[in-house]
Formats: structure tokens, sequence, C-alpha cells
């Protein structure tokens, strides 16, 4: 593992971001919403995945001005994305001083080969996975923290379930191989064999693993959070549903309680309409995030 | 005796786990049915307004300062701001557990956290052992006053990191974060005392 100082201290910010909710915000006052709702950061971007999905065209780093508003009005962390295998992105968000950066399928790819090398950096970053290679190649390449990428802006849970069982199911299969077998799981997950073997020893990531994409509901939080996720992200779920306040302070709640009902039932009273969701096969297959930088 | 880790937000997860390797039976601790089966709590590093909306929104402000009357708190990062008496940076509520004013996010942001090796006073020492300890700053408070009687077992350059008084332990910085259990077995060591 890279246990330098510099990556003790990127996943030292992850582990403080444990059982949590991460909101996606797109100005100040929705950030003081998120804040006061109990979000433990904030994730700044010019338009939710939902409107990026709607509008269509090139999605890139949100504006710095926008950025700097929502960094200067909460004191919680704010993370910033930058789009796939964009370095200068992600050197200016460093410069900027924002907290993390999310290297997100959710925005337009940059590069469609290769990820950001990260280590270099003095900021840790988040990247999505749909499995437990994908995951593995983003930590070797300097991810302090993996989300599972579920589908950005569906409103639909599946694809997150799938990619959180997807890498449990993963894990737990290495923590019985023998040394010689992981020689093979390390050449059949593309991942290196050093985190194959970190993986088979300890049945867990080396760094924490949230989840995120298509939590419209405290129960979809729950549900993520029984799975296996550490925290969730969540995206259009809440400035897009009827009463935002209410749904953020409620998924707040589900992350905490997710293992007791009754204080779930609790969350999910009166919380208007959720947004609007989508059935993932009818999402043209060019138009998937989640497929996005593997 | 048990002890207990306030798992409403946080590196809770991290602090089960050192306190694990001192051979302490742990349990989460999220609701007052749940903190009265403990005899020490550690409230973990996080998101401060976070874990402060919970318990107050909860019914877990009033247990809380019940417990604290008469049994041992070792608050970390965002627990040492919670259990401070005044907030500074916004200001925000605050239990005053302990007798001192704490200013958030002091150091800067993400990229301005840091891990040092400090020296510790003598009496940190004597109580649990000799050596520098590695303590880890994540977007760390600094503790801006102490009041009388509050005593100072780590300091860096002249800054406490790690105060005492009666009952309470409150510090800046993440022991559950690397392998150094002495703060740990010195939070233990007073929640043995404590109990009798």
């Amino acid at each position: 593992m890279y246990l330098t100082d510099e990556f003790r201290l990127k996943i030292g910010l992850a582990e403080q971001l444990k059982g949590g909710v991460i909101m996606d915000v797109t100005n100040a006052e929705q950030a003081l919403i998120a804040e006061q709702a109990g979000a433990n950061a904030v994730m700044a971007l010019e338009r939710v995945p939902s409107d990026i999905r709607k509008e269509g065209g090139v999605a890139r780093m949100a504006p710095i001005s926008k950025i700097r508003e929502i960094m200067a009005t909460v004191s919680i962390p704010v993370m910033a994305k930058c789009r796939i295998g964009h370095f200068a992105e992600a050197s200016i968000l460093e410069a900027l001083k924002v907290d993390y950066i999310d290297e997100s399928e959710v925005l337009t790819m940059a590069d469609d080969v290769h990820h950001v090398w990260k280590h270099p950096f003095k900021v840790p970053f988040v990247c999505g996975a749909r499995n437990l290679g994908e995951a593995l190649r983003r930590i070797a390449e300097g991810a302090a923290m993996i989300r599972t990428k579920g589908e950005a802006g569906s409103g639909n849970i599946v694809e997150a379930v799938r990619h959180m069982r997807t890498i449990q199911k993963e894990m737990r299969e290495l923590t019985v191989k023998g040394k010689d077998e992981l020689v093979v799981a390390s050449k059949e997950l593309m991942a290196p064999l050093e985190l194959v073997q970190w993986v088979a020893e300890h049945g867990e990531l080396p760094v924490p693993n949230f989840s995120a994409g298509g939590i419209a509901t405290p129960a979809d939080a729950a549900l993520v959070m029984q799975l296996g996720a550490q925290s969730v992200f969540v995206g259009s779920g809440i400035f897009k549903s009827e009463d935002p306040e209410r749904r953020a302070r409620a998924i707040v709640k589900a992350a905490t309680y997710f293992n007791d009902p009754v204080k779930l039932l609790e969350a999910c009273e009166d919380l208007g309409e959720a947004m609007p969701g989508l059935e993932i096969s009818k999402i043209p297959a060019e138009e998937l995030m989640h497929t996005r930088g593997v | 005796m048990q002890i207990g880790v306030l798992a409403l937000q946080g590196d809770f997860a991290a602090h089960e786990r050192a306190l694990r390797e001192l051979g302490a039976d742990v349990r989460q601790v999220r609701t007052p049915g749940e903190l009265v089966l403990v005899d020490g709590l550690i409230i973990p590093g996080g998101e401060s307004t976070t874990m402060l909306k919970l318990l107050l929104e909860d019914g877990m402000a009033e247990p809380l300062k019940a417990f604290a009357a008469t049994r041992v708190i070792y608050g970390t990062c965002a627990g040492a701001i919670l259990a401070a008496r005044v907030v500074t940076s916004p200001a925000q509520f605050s239990f005053g557990f302990i007798d001192i004013d704490i200013e958030r996010n002091a150091y800067g942001r993400q990229v301005d956290s840091s891990i040092r090796r400090l020296q510790p006073e003598q009496e940190f020492i004597d109580r649990t052992g000799p050596g520098k300890l590695e303590a880890i700053f994540i977007r760390a408070p600094i503790i801006s006053r102490l009041g009388e009687g509050v005593r100072v077992l780590i300091q860096d350059e002249g800054t406490p990191v790690l105060v005492e008084q009666g009952n309470m332990l409150a510090g800046s910085f993440h022991p559950e974060l690397t392998a150094d259990r002495r703060v740990h077995q010195l939070f233990l060591d007073k929640v043995s005392k404590s109990t009798g």
C-alpha cells in the first residue's frame, strides 16, 4: 500500500466523512440548506446530473466563482468534480483549495483512455467504480476514496445496488483464495497484485467505500448502507425533489440510523414527491454515465 | 466495563478498531438506550455540525449531559468541538463539558492538513509510556483558550492539542488513525478508575 503521510492524510479525511451524506449543490443557497440539514460535505457543481442528462452538451468543471461562493458559505468540506483524465482541471481545483476532487463520470470524459495520475496531488481524490477491478485501478492511480457509480441522475437505485453488491462479492471471493490464485485474480481483475493481496487479507478496500448514483429516498440510502456503503452521495435526489430541505434532513437521518426501521419510518414521513425516476433500460447506451471511465 | 463510540457520523469505526486492539469491549452508541449501557464514551472526529444536528433532534442532548456529569468522555476533533465551552469560526452551540474555547478549521482546508511527530508532556509519558507521538491533524480545530484546571498533556509548539479536565479528555488530532495506542490507553485507564 501507499501509506505515505500524504496518502494517510487523504484517507484520513475520507474516514471523517463516514456515516453521512455528501450532497450535490449548485449555489450558495443550496449549500446552506445542505449544511443545515446535516450534510457532512457538499459537492459543488454547475448542474446536477439529471439536468446534465436533460440538457446534453459537454459537462465540465464548475465555474470557479460558483465553487468559491460555496466554499465561502459553508464550514463543512467542499468537493468539486473534474472530468475524467483532466489533470489540468484537477490542478486548478487544487489551487482553489477544495477539500476533495471527484474525478467523475457524471462530467464528459476529457480522456477516454487515462484517468488522472492522482498521487502527486496534495488534495485527495474520489473516483467511481462498478466493480473491484475498477476500484483497485483507481486506488492504484491514487484515489483515496471510492464511490460506487450507480447511474447518476436516474433516481433509480438499481445500478448503485448492482455495483455495491458486485464489489462486496468480489472482495469476499478474494478472502478465500490461495496466494497462487491471487496472482490469477490480479490478472482477471486487471488490478495490481499488491492491492489484490491487501483486499484478500482484510476483506475490504484499503480506502473508504461510499455509494452514489440514483439515491432518491431515505430508504435508498439505508439500502446501500446495509449493503456495505460507508456513506452516501446524493446528487439530483435532493434538489430535484418537491421539498429539498425535508428530504435532505431525512436522508441524513437514514444514513445514521440505517439499521433502525423505526427511525427510518420517522425519516420517511411527509417528504413530498421524490425526484422523477428513469428506467435504466430506456436510457440510450451512449447516455449511460456508469460505463464511462473503466 | 463497556466502552461506547458515538456513531452518529464520522470516523467511529477507526476508534472501535483502536479500542478493540487494546482488548476493550466496545459498542456503537446512537440512542439514549445505548448510551446507558456504556461506562465511557468517545465522541469521534467527523463534522460537528452534522453530529450536533442529530444529537439535538433525536433526544440525545439531555442524556449526553447527564452522562458527562459522572462518566469519562474523550472528544477528538469534532468531538472536542462539541465538548468545548465556546466554539468560534463560526460560532455554534456546544455542550461545555470542558472549559476550553476552540476555533474550527483553524489550520485551513484539507490541503493544510498535516502529520506531526510531537514530544508529549512528562505527565502523559509517566501515565502511558515514552517516545514521540505521531499526531494527524485533518481540517483540525485549535484549542484557543484553557480554563482554570485544564491540564495540557500534549502540545505542538505552544498550542495545546490534548487536554484534560476532570472526567474529560479533548484533543484536536486523530490518534485512532495511527498505530500508537497511548491516548486510547490513557482514556481506558480513566474509565477504569472512574468505575472503581
